[in-house]
């Protein structure tokens, strides 16, 4: 017999659980959860689409099942999804190792400097890939760095036009993409053939996007167009292929002031279409432009160099409705991935992929040639457009049969693309040998022979010449073993969950189960292609059709898109399927959104990039939403209001009240409710945000559904929606079902709705590949098991709150003295009192071996608390007995015993270094300095560097790697 | 407490105003930079820049948070500090001083807090 997988899941024993109700007062969870949770948002109907709990091996044989139904053929489509070879070494020890993938976001950078340092290599890697001075630390995917792009331009362009113009020659679902984005903010997009249309003739524009080489496979100069638009104010995006860059002239040297992109042939699997990390960079004068996370190099109280997160005041969380985008989490261990592709390599060894690839296609375009078979292009790069009047579909058709998969662009015209795979099959030399160019010959019919080009396929002009990644750490991890310790030495140098909790307020950082991270790396699920035919991605669609019934039933809404990958982008998903559902009843001035203070960032940056105006609600003293206000602010805006955007339990950790009559207020003056769906772990199986007055929620699957985070992605972010919203979620022209669910075998139904609003992602179900992640969480607890996760999650945050109480107070609660999944600390009196505030508490926390909690949201000068039910008892005391200890030692400070500027509080973090080198000479000893606990000594954390000047690195801005002397 | 010099006015905004003839120097106040924290960037209006009072003409940027700047009465933009942008720390250290950020040519009255009704604003 086996132990269901919820009792691996939730850490707290029986035992304990009877210690921490007793504590609290509770004869059982029931008791408890009935006393938090108020009686009139309860949910009464039981949850029927979720199966009996799978044990661990039975979730694992239905997946292989699963993973049977997919096909994975030689793909050869292209169009922004190629095949690449992930080195087994960064596989086993990025991918698959918990040091990497359960990292939070760097905020905390002493206890980051691993990974910033592998984020500052994809900075330099990218930037000087692309040819431009700085890169940011990913972007969700190619489709959306290229609609940054295109916001970039409109904020930095001085041009009064309202016009982009944006090449014809470009990605599909780029295209899609754009369109949305663009008419929801009111640009106008003016398509033109810009390879051959005169750049005297433009006319003009605020920015220009052009896709290099082009969708085609065309290599084509665009450094006239650019330079005609920037003449006349305008900004150049260039949208860049990584792997070409190291042969031909990067779009910095064109005269581009962005280049956006993606890095998935880097090393990532194309993953039925994610996740992979988008890339975007700029020319220096535009950083402060930027979207997203910016690692940068600071220094520490040592004067020691030291990685942080730069420029912070650019993103939502700072700048909220102003912010230079919505974008929160983004792709960071795909990143981390791709650079490590790029240390592995050096750029010898990329431009060695990028000849071989790039010699293939040449030689297979003089087979074709000599078969007087028309190749549409004379210069590209690894892509083929070939002309085939009337046989396109049977090319393509045959070429499956065969097991390849070519691109249909039209009944005359089929594009295949070569990439480091194919080229890893041979160059076409030995017949024998050569599969691939075997079978692709005789798909085109073509009779025996050698494909070798001699003509020159990159035109002389643009071919590169500059140097690229010429920084050490490009160059001396090229064995497996020197590659190993780097990540190893690197990994070591982080707090990840696989140390201890991470009890960060709103980010549930709870297990990430082995089982559940297994499926992910299959063949099956990580080989195929976005863009493959229906009947070879069966398996995957069966499975997406199981996560949005499921997870539809869980919220009480009745359609899901997991298309969105971050609940930024699920939010401006949801806002646009409000804004599309206005519009289609002709009220077209409801652009009001209204926000409590309280709100996440993201919620007031994502308002924005959908079109609407933000107008803010306050909140009471308890944190809760000012229903007077509300009320008023509803009256004032009455016609245009469009949607409220709500958070519940709300960003205080409280479940209001009041939710019901906020949402009836909304919907009586004809709004819509967005409810915020990030406090999931708090509500799961007890409400659903559906009956309680919502229209459309994003969920956090990198939250409540345990896909890990990552060190700041990837994430999933799906869109839940009443009935009447369900067409104006995010559809895709290529997706392979546009019907949802798109299949479930057991019951025969495909579902009946079609999701047609505009695609917010590249992909047609996003980051598919981490799908079976929660599909197995979800498989493995079953309802019940949701359910006592989430009574577990909200016993720990109250029993902790308890026990922290006398010494910190508890900012907010609800009725009875309860907090729902997460408690806030109020530092604010400790401040007072004793002059140390939360940045002290925080960096002393990792003198005693933990993460910070939540810093100052969502009120300034606090710490938000959220343990999640995966810790145990002995790890919360842990947690517990620290900051009782911090406390006593902010008391001594107080008290005179420690001066004010020169405490284990203000100094802190305390490296090895420091408590060994030189003298010692200050007020505490060095054993409290880094042993200030009785816990194990042997289990100890060295955090690597001492306190970041945060305000040093912002006046500073270097966000390449600096020269290996600066660390001497 | 944060010093608010009694010859200079005030905004609700927490800018100080020195006016010398048709001449306004403007700055922030030390309980505006207290509150921003670690100065880091500053972006002001250009010379030649009219300003209409109450609108952001510019923003002061700390690591944790930004502080636009409202244009505490008409006129138009004589000089800006470069040195300041150049050296923003100066707003924390000498913000009645060295921290001036604009100088404007008034073209109307303004209607400013004396040094104790910014006092009063501030609960000091």
């Amino acid at each position: 017999m086996s132990i269901p997988f919820v009792d691996r899941h939730i850490g707290i024993d029986a035992d304990a659980r009877q210690l921490m109700l007793d504590a609290l007062g509770y004869a059982s969870l029931d008791a408890l959860m009935d006393a938090a949770v108020p009686t009139a948002i309860r949910q009464s109907a039981p949850l029927r689409s979720l199966p009996a709990p799978a044990t661990e091996a039975e979730a694992l044989a239905e997946l292989r099942a699963l993973a049977a139904h997919n096909r994975v053929r030689r793909s050869m489509i292209g169009q922004g999804y190629y095949g690449t070879v992930t080195p087994a070494v960064i596989q086993r020890n990025v991918l698959e190792n918990p040091s990497w993938y359960t990292a939070y976001t760097p905020y905390q950078p002493e206890i980051s400097q691993g990974r910033l340092e592998a984020l500052l290599n994809f900075q330099t890697m990218v930037s000087e890939l692309a040819g431009l001075h700085t890169a940011n630390a990913s972007m969700l995917d190619e489709a959306t760095a290229v609609v940054e792009g295109m916001l970039l331009a409109r904020r930095a362009s001085g041009s009064t036009s309202n016009v982009f113009l944006v090449d014809s020659d470009i990605f599909a679902q780029t295209r899609a993409v754009l369109d949305g984005r663009a008419e929801a903010v009111g640009l106008e997009l003016q398509y033109l053939p810009l390879a051959e249309t005169d750049p005297a003739e433009l006319p003009e524009a605020f920015g220009v996007f052009v896709q290099y080489p082009a969708a085609s496979g065309r290599v084509w100069d665009p450094s006239a167009v650019i330079a005609r638009v920037k003449e006349r104010g305008g900004l150049a995006i260039v949208a860049a292929d990584l792997l070409a860059l190291t042969l031909i002239t990067s779009p910095g040297e064109l005269g581009a002031d962005v280049a956006v992109g993606t890095t998935q042939r880097f090393g990532v699997p194309m993953g039925f279409g994610g996740p992979h990390a988008g890339y975007l960079a700029v020319r220096e004068g535009l950083e402060r432009q930027m979207p997203g996370r910016l690692v940068g190099v600071s220094k520490d109280a040592d004067g020691r160099p030291a990685y942080r997160l730069t420029l912070q005041t650019r993103e939502q969380h700072i700048r909220r409705d102003k912010a230079t985008s919505n974008i929160c989490t983004a792709q960071v261990l795909l990143a981390v991935m791709a650079s490590m592709f790029g240390v592995y390599h050096g750029p010898d060894g990329l431009r060695r992929i990028a000849e071989g690839v790039h010699a293939q296609a040449a030689g297979f375009a003089a087979r074709l040639h000599a078969a007087g078979i028309e190749v549409a292009h004379a210069d590209f790069f690894d892509t083929l457009e070939v002309r085939v009047p009337g046989r396109a579909a049977e090319i393509v058709e045959t070429a499956r049969e065969r097991d390849l998969l070519l691109w249909q662009v039209d009944s005359d015209t089929v594009r295949f693309s070569f990439d480091e795979v194919t080229a890893a099959s041979g160059i076409g030399f030995s017949r024998a040998a050569d599969g691939l160019a075997a079978d692709l010959a005789a798909v085109f019919g073509l009779s025996d022979g050698f494909g070798v080009s001699l003509t020159p396929h990159l035109p002389e002009g643009l071919r590169r010449a500059s140097e690229y990644m010429t920084h050490p750490v490009f160059h001396v991890h090229r064995s497996e073993t020197a590659m190993m310790r780097y990540l190893k030495r690197l990994a070591d140098r982080d707090y990840a969950l696989d140390r201890g909790m991470i009890p960060l307020g709103s980010c549930t950082m709870k297990l990430n189960a082995a089982t559940e991270m297994a499926a992910v790396t299959w063949p099956e699920f990580s080989g195929l292609h976005p863009f493959a035919p229906l009947d070879d991605v069966q398996g995957s669609l069966v499975m997406i059709g199981h996560l949005e019934t499921w997870l539809a039933e869980l919220t009480g809404y009745d359609a899901v898109s997991l298309q969105p990958n971050a609940g930024s982008q699920g939010e401006l998903a949801g806002l646009l399927a409000i804004r599309g559902y206005h519009r289609s009843r002709g009220d077209v001035h409801r652009t009001v959104c209204l926000i409590p203070s309280s709100a996440h960032g993201t919620n007031a940056a994502s308002a924005v990039l959908a079109g609407m105006r933000v107008v803010v609600i306050a909140t009471t003293e308890t944190g809760d939403v000012d229903l007077a206000d509300l009320r008023a602010k509803i009256a004032e805006h009455r016609d245009e209001l469009a949607a409220l955007m709500i958070t519940y339990p709300s960003t205080h950790g409280v479940y209001e009240h009041e939710v019901m009559e906020v949402t009836a207020a909304v919907h009586e003056a004809g709004g819509q409710v967005y409810i915020d769906g990030a406090n999931l772990n708090a509500l799961l199986g007890y409400a659903r945000y559906g009956d309680i007055g919502g229209d459309v929620s994003h969920l956090n699957l990198h939250k409540t559904f345990c896909i890990p985070h990552g060190g700041g992605g990837p994430g999933v972010g799906p869109v839940a929606a009443k009935a009447h919203l369900a067409e104006f979620l995010p559809g895709h022209p290529l997706a392979q079902m546009h019907l949802h669910p798109p299949f479930d075998h057991s019951t025969g139904h495909v579902g009946t709705v079609e999701h047609r609003g505009a695609p917010v992602s590249a992909a047609p179900y996003g980051s598919a590949s981490i799908l079976p992640i929660s599909w197995a969480y979800a498989r493995m607890m079953g309802a019940q098991g949701l359910t006592d996760a989430t009574a577990n999650a909200v016993l720990a945050a109250n029993y902790v709150a308890l026990r922290l109480r006398d010494h910190y107070p508890v900012l907010y609660a609800g009725e009875n003295g309860l907090v729902a999944h997460e408690c806030i600390l109020d530092l604010r009196p400790l401040k007072e009192a004793t002059g140390i505030g939360n940045d002290d508490v925080a960096k002393r926390l990792m003198d005693y071996g933990f993460h910070a909690p939540t810093m100052s949201f969502p009120v300034a000068g606090t710490l938000m608390i959220e343990p999640t039910e995966s810790e145990d008892l002995a790890e919360l005391e842990r947690f517990i007995q620290a900051m009782i200890a911090i406390r006593l030692e902010a008391d001594a400070v107080a008290a005179g015993e420690w001066p004010a500027d020169d405490n284990p509080l203000v100094n802190a973090p305390h490296t090895a270094e420091s408590v060994i080198a030189g003298e010692w000479q200050h007020a505490y000893s060095r054993e409290l300095a880094v042993y200030p606990s009785s816990g194990d000594r042997t289990a100890k954390y060295w955090p690597p560097v001492r306190r970041v000047d945060q305000a040093y690195g912002d006046r500073n801005l270097v966000c390449a790697c600096p020269p290996i002397s600066a660390f001497a | 407490m944060s010093a608010v010099p009694a010859d200079l006015q005030y905004t609700a905004e927490h800018e100080w105003v020195r006016l010398e003839g048709d001449v306004a120097t403007v700055g922030i106040t030390q309980y505006a930079a207290d509150a921003l924290g670690d100065v880091v960037y500053v972006d002001l209006p250009k010379v030649g820049a009219a300003l209409a009072a109450g609108s952001i003409v510019g923003e002061v940027e700390s690591t944790k948070s930004v502080g636009e700047l409202y244009a505490p009465l008409d006129g138009e933009v004589v000089e800006a500090n470069s040195a300041v942008v150049d050296a923003p720390e100066t707003i924390n250290s000498d913000p009645y001083g060295e921290g001036w950020l604009v100088k404007v040519r008034v073209s109307s009255t303004p209607a400013l807090l004396s040094a104790d009704e910014y006092r009063a604003l501030i609960g000091e």
